[in-house]
């Protein structure tokens, strides 16, 4: 099986998907959807082939692949994973199929058509693959941009009332960060060229260069501030609240579930092994920016009225922990880091679906106007509720692994952020509780007549009802994981343990 | 830790006591409406035979000669220099709590049928109930600390979804959230204690942390006491976080009953005592556990003076119980084995106590203003007499339950000698006296007197469903005391834990104590008598009192306290960054980035379609390059 190309395949077959897709008649958009759903499971069944054949003892890198693309400039096409990124295209994989699913009877609004949404949504499935299956710095910054484009089009296109300001924004912001990179990424290449002789943009060339610490730190920044951007970190986040409100769903979920994490994967992958010495230096910059955000943004999640920005708000205290197990770099924290990655995706994930019915059930964004769902929708309720506590980290959920092990590891190296940081679970526990008082207890709103105003409350109350089976079978597997990776988390660990120590081994010491 | 003799294989299935009731919690959450007829029986049933299995495996382990059984279950994480192994830990001290835990909880299970049978909600009911006692039991039977944390905070979303199970009332909701929040903060220390345990010692299993604690330096293990003591204060509603317990007798009587009187609140004393060759090695956690008990004792049994509602008096009872629990596990080897007693004890009877107040609140329509009540001895005879048995067993009536377990940790305190002996010997004698008032005021207000019921209320003893547990819980509030103090003594039993207890020498001698504390008791008593069995009660609690009355009134002003430290400051900071955040951050980043552009509204002349070809640009650009490749790799 080792033979199949299997990255190769996960980033052509959505693509040609979406090519097909797109090129349906207008008539077709039965069969696009069905296209698109069968498109994704196929990519995911490639995802779990590619985890069934490798070795997590094996290389630190494999599935490899590498054609020359640009010989003049040293770039290939050059693919290859380790634990980390097979993690990241599990959850990729997972995912799309689930959003499908979330979007199945949404209707496009006007001047766009669903077969766009299905075409976009393929496409940034390809570039997501192609964003972790990257072993060449161009490539990965190829990628990198590439995702930007499906991403503006789904949120501009198919997002809610303020969906152009908050896509350019986005947008703006993304570029901003991608050419600062990009001057990092061509920095790279004249150091390698001066040092090798040769110029390169390999990853496993690069990661063994002995560049000047001035000039990493510079380097550094340039990826740093892309990557922190993506994330994000605070004070860089102020997109993501807007585009994770104006969002379609399905665009919401991918955005802060996988789309983020390239950010934090990057950090990982690219700031650690290729600037070691700018890594250790600046780490207390990056530590304090990832804790004070794990303050900040679970106080303003505290403070939302909107359930999306709420969510996203939440997403970026959560993203400060992972930062935290990314820099504190000892194999528990950074381990933790990549598990809490992938439960966030899940976690968040499925918080932001179940918003999702919530609003398309009340037709408001608005926390105030989903009262008493527990009364009304019981069983959306209690998936609601699951969300929540993975989403505050109890144990239990999977997320409770990640976020254990992030504060167990950081704390011998760094004791100062950590004790700071865990008491962001108190916050966390807040933010959470809120929302589930605030939407799903007290009594429904055509039980209050007095305030709630008799004809459009009972109007209310007649569109709440509880979960299809469609949308059963949608939240029913993260569901499931969120238990299985809570309980039994030990096998993602085992994926994840030998490419974190590569990868800090890169850094130097790191063990611990 | 090694065994020499083979551990018997009913042993090593004693991860089934955990998993029945959560097998059970599953069915019933998963199975929807179809298990609605039978979902309660099935959930009474993995209950019991929890408890069954829990008597056997208690017999197996007495006939052992090490007494203590460590079952490996599976890996939960490991990574690095980090190895938590999911695993049991069967000993006399998880014995005991895993009796009480399966006892009391069959027995409340089965109240709950008759207690909700008219809830449609029941089959809910019933199915958080097995989650409580899966978490639970898993908070006991755990063989590391991160075992413990998670069966901890498993108990906490249990009693979270408990307190709010009628979630239609704002109040319950609010409860239900001020609990979760109030132990959560206890929670990062219980989870900083583990950090420092591991980054000293790079290890959370009990066996290796005790085994290690000679090699930490003094300080740090003040400071893991310390933070256990926190994350302890906060389940067992402890001062200062004792504020959240009144609160939760929002949530249905069998709940306070099983979870907020005899197992949950008490797993704080659990955590202490487990964490016993730790707090041996620091004099100074143990002194700061002390105090918090000796106040935490007057605090509980003061404000319970104060109130008229029949279920806050029986919950700052229970803050008050508790806190003797922690005076006697604070008093180190002389008291570990007293506390735990104690707490054997107080579960049988202030289990009992609370299901009496949740039949008379059956035969009341769920009033649970004391001023309502009088005169219900003669309509509740069964529920009068249980309900006065484990009054009786509270107060310390000679020879009743609370007297052997009580005076036992009163003596113990006066066993420290020098003034700090006779200090907490002296409070723990006073709250005895207060114990006495407050119980006796709240028998006389209910069972006695006239009754002041409201309009339309016809009370009427409960079904046998409900009264054949509080009859159990009576028998066992009578006679578990001396059992367990004279016949079984469980000094003994909890030997292999606490080691062997030194033979104490005696400031004043043990009949002289008890005799002290009788006359103090009845003292308590006749003052009640004196100033409610006398004269008639107002239905409506007099508006002109003392300060100190008013002050227990609003429970010693501890929510004040937390809302002008906390809450209110905490929301003016909330809406500060709000703000903050949409105009300071996100003004200054995009008022940077269109001063680059050099105009104030660059982020609106982008959206003209500026940015819309740009995207479709990149995207040809990726696609020619895409197209240039694959030539290049089929050319």
């Amino acid at each position: 099986m080792s033979d199949v190309p299997w990255l190769l395949l996960m980033i052509v077959v959505p693509a040609i998907g979406a090519a097909v897709v797109a090129a349906l008649p207008p008539a077709r958009e039965a069969l696009a959807r069905q296209l698109t759903l069968a498109v994704s499971v196929l990519v995911l069944l490639l995802a779990v082939g590619a985890t069934a054949s490798f070795d997590p003892a094996g290389a630190r890198f494999q599935h490899v692949s590498s054609v020359d693309w640009i010989p003049e400039f040293g770039v290939s096409f050059a693919l290859g994973v380790d634990g980390i990124a097979l993690a990241m295209l599990l959850l990729t994989g997972l995912l799309v199929p689930v959003v499908i699913g979330a979007s199945w009877r949404d209707t496009a609004p006007a001047n766009a058509s669903m077969r766009a949404f299905w075409a976009w949504l393929l496409l940034l499935e390809s570039t997501l693959v192609g964003v972790f299956a990257a072993t060449d710095v161009f490539l990965f910054y190829v990628f990198f941009e590439a995702m930007l484009v499906p991403m503006y089009f789904l949120i501009g296109s198919f997002g809610g009332p303020a969906r152009r300001y908050a896509a350019v924004k986005f947008f703006l912001y993304s570029l901003l960060g991608g050419l600062v990179m990009l001057a990092a990424v061509i920095g790279l290449f004249v150091v390698s060229e001066s040092e090798l002789g040769r110029g390169t943009f390999a990853f496993d060339a690069l990661r063994q260069l002995d560049i000047d610490p001035g000039v990493q730190k510079l380097l550094f920044a340039g990826f740093a501030l892309a990557f922190a951007i993506k994330s994000p970190l605070v004070p860089f986040h102020t997109w993501l609240p807007d585009a994770g409100a104006e969002a379609p769903i399905a665009g919401s979920v991918l955005l802060v579930g996988v789309l983020d994490k390239v950010g934090t994967y990057g950090f990982l992958r690219y700031c650690l092994p290729l600037f070691p010495d700018a890594s250790r230096d600046l780490a207390p910059w990056v530590l304090t920016l990832a804790v004070a955000g794990v303050l900040y943004a679970a106080l303003l999640a505290v403070g939302q009225t909107d359930l999306k920005r709420l969510v996203s708000y939440t997403s970026i205290a959560h993203f400060g922990f992972i930062a935290l197990g990314i820099f504190a770099a000892t194999t528990e924290a950074a381990t933790g880091a990549v598990v809490y990655m992938v439960n966030h995706g899940i976690a968040t994930g499925l918080l932001f679906l179940v918003v999702g019915m919530v609003i398309s059930r009340t037709g408001s964004r608005r926390v105030a106007d989903a009262r008493g769902l527990a009364e009304t929708a019981p069983v959306l309720a209690g998936v609601f509720l699951v969300a929540g506590l993975a989403s505050l980290a109890l144990p239990g959920t999977g997320s409770f692994v990640g976020e254990f092990l992030v504060l167990l590891g950081a704390f011998p190296e760094r004791p100062v952020f950590t004790v700071v940081a865990t008491v962001g679970i108190v916050l966390a526990a807040l933010y959470v509780l809120l929302l589930v008082q605030r939407t799903l207890h007290g009594p429904p709103p055509d039980d209050a007549a007095p305030t709630g105003g008799g004809a459009t409350a009972v109007a209310v109350r007649a569109r709440v009802r509880d979960l299809t089976r469609l949308e059963t079978a949608v939240v029913a597997p993260l569901v499931a994981l969120v238990v299985v990776l809570g309980v039994y988390p030990q096998p993602l660990i085992d994926l994840v343990t030998p490419a974190v120590e590569a990868t800090l081994a890169d850094l130097g010491g790191g063990t611990r | 830790m090694e065994t020499v003799e083979t551990v018997p294989a009913l042993l090593n299935a004693s991860w089934l006591l955990i998993a029945l009731p959560l097998a059970g919690a599953a069915v019933l959450l998963l199975g929807g409406r179809r298990t609605d007829r039978w979902g309660h029986l099935l959930a009474t049933g993995t209950v019991a035979t929890a408890f069954g299995l829990a008597v056997l495996c208690t017999v197996q382990l007495a006939g052992l000669d090490e007494r203590s059984v460590s079952v490996d279950l599976f890996t939960f994480i490991r990574t690095g220099e980090l190895d938590v192994q999911a695993g049991l830990l069967l000993d006399p001290l998880s014995a005991v709590f895993v009796l009480l835990i399966t006892g009391v909880g069959a027995l409340i299970h089965v109240y709950s049928i008759g207690y909700m049978a008219h809830d449609p909600a029941r089959r809910r009911f019933f199915a958080y109930l097995n989650l409580f006692v899966a978490a639970m039991l898993l908070l006991v039977l755990g063989n590391s600390y991160v075992a413990l944390y998670v069966g901890w905070e498993g108990v906490g979303l249990a009693s979270y979804l408990l307190i709010a199970f009628w979630h239609t009332r704002p109040a319950a909701a609010t409860a239900a959230k001020k609990a979760f929040l109030m132990n959560r903060v206890g929670d990062v220390g219980l989870a900083l204690a583990i950090f420092v345990m591991f980054a000293q010692l790079g290890t959370t299993s009990y066996a290796e942390v005790f085994g290690g604690v000679g090699l930490l330096a003094g300080g740090t293990v003040t400071a893991i006491g310390l933070l256990l003591l926190l994350g302890a204060c906060g389940k067992s509603g402890q001062f200062p976080l004792q504020a959240w317990l009144p609160d939760a007798m929002e949530g249905p009587t069998p709940v306070s009953a099983l979870i907020h009187a005899a197992t949950m609140v008490t797993a704080g004393v659990y955590l202490i005592a487990r964490s016993a060759p730790l707090y041996d090695a620091t004099p100074t956690a143990r002194t700061v556990v002390l105090v918090i008990g000796a106040l935490t004792l007057l605090i509980g049994a003061v404000v319970g003076c104060a109130f008229d509602d029949v279920k806050k008096v029986l919950a700052y009872s229970t803050v008050s119980q508790i806190g003797y629990m922690f005076l006697a596990v604070g008093l180190g080897p002389a008291g570990y084995a007293a506390g735990i007693a104690h707490l054997l004890t107080h579960g049988f009877f202030k289990a009992g106590l609370f299901l009496g107040a949740g039949s008379v609140m059956h035969a009341m329509d769920d009033e649970t203003d004391m001023r309502r009540f009088g005169g219900l001895a003669r309509r509740l005879p069964v529920t009068f007499v249980t309900f006065g048995l484990g009054y009786l067993a509270l107060i310390g009536f000679p020879f009743l339950s609370g007297y052997w377990t009580k005076d036992a940790i009163i003596e113990a305190a006066l066993d420290r000698g020098g003034w700090s002996g006779w200090l907490l010997g002296g409070v723990a004698v006073l709250g005895a006296g207060l114990t006495a008032f407050y119980m006796t005021r709240l028998m006389l207000m209910t069972f006695f007197g006239k009754a002041r019921w409201r309009e339309g209320v016809h009370p009427h003893e409960s079904p046998t469903v409900m009264t054949a547990p509080m009859v159990v819980l009576a028998v066992g509030s009578v006679a578990a005391g001396f059992l367990l103090v004279q016949v079984f003594p469980l000094t003994d039993w909890l030997e292999p834990v606490f080691g062997e207890p030194a033979e104490a020498a005696h400031v004043v001698a043990p009949a002289l104590v008890s005799l002290v504390v009788t006359v103090v008791v009845a003292a308590g008593v006749l003052t009640a008598w004196l100033v409610v069995g006398r004269r008639e009660v107002p239905t409506t609690a007099p508006a002109r009192v003392s300060p100190l009355v008013t002050a227990a009134r609003r429970g010693l002003y501890a929510d004040a306290v937390n809302e002008a430290l906390v809450m209110r400051p905490g929301t003016l900071l909330t809406r500060a960054l709000v703000w903050v955040d949409a105009r300071g951050v996100d003004g200054l980043v995009t008022g940077a980035a269109a001063g680059l552009g050099g105009s104030s509204s660059l982020l609106g002349r982008l959206q003209t379609g500026f940015v819309r070809s740009y995207a479709l640009g990149i995207l040809g650009g990726a696609v020619l390059v895409a197209g240039a490749l694959l030539a290049g790799t089929t050319g």
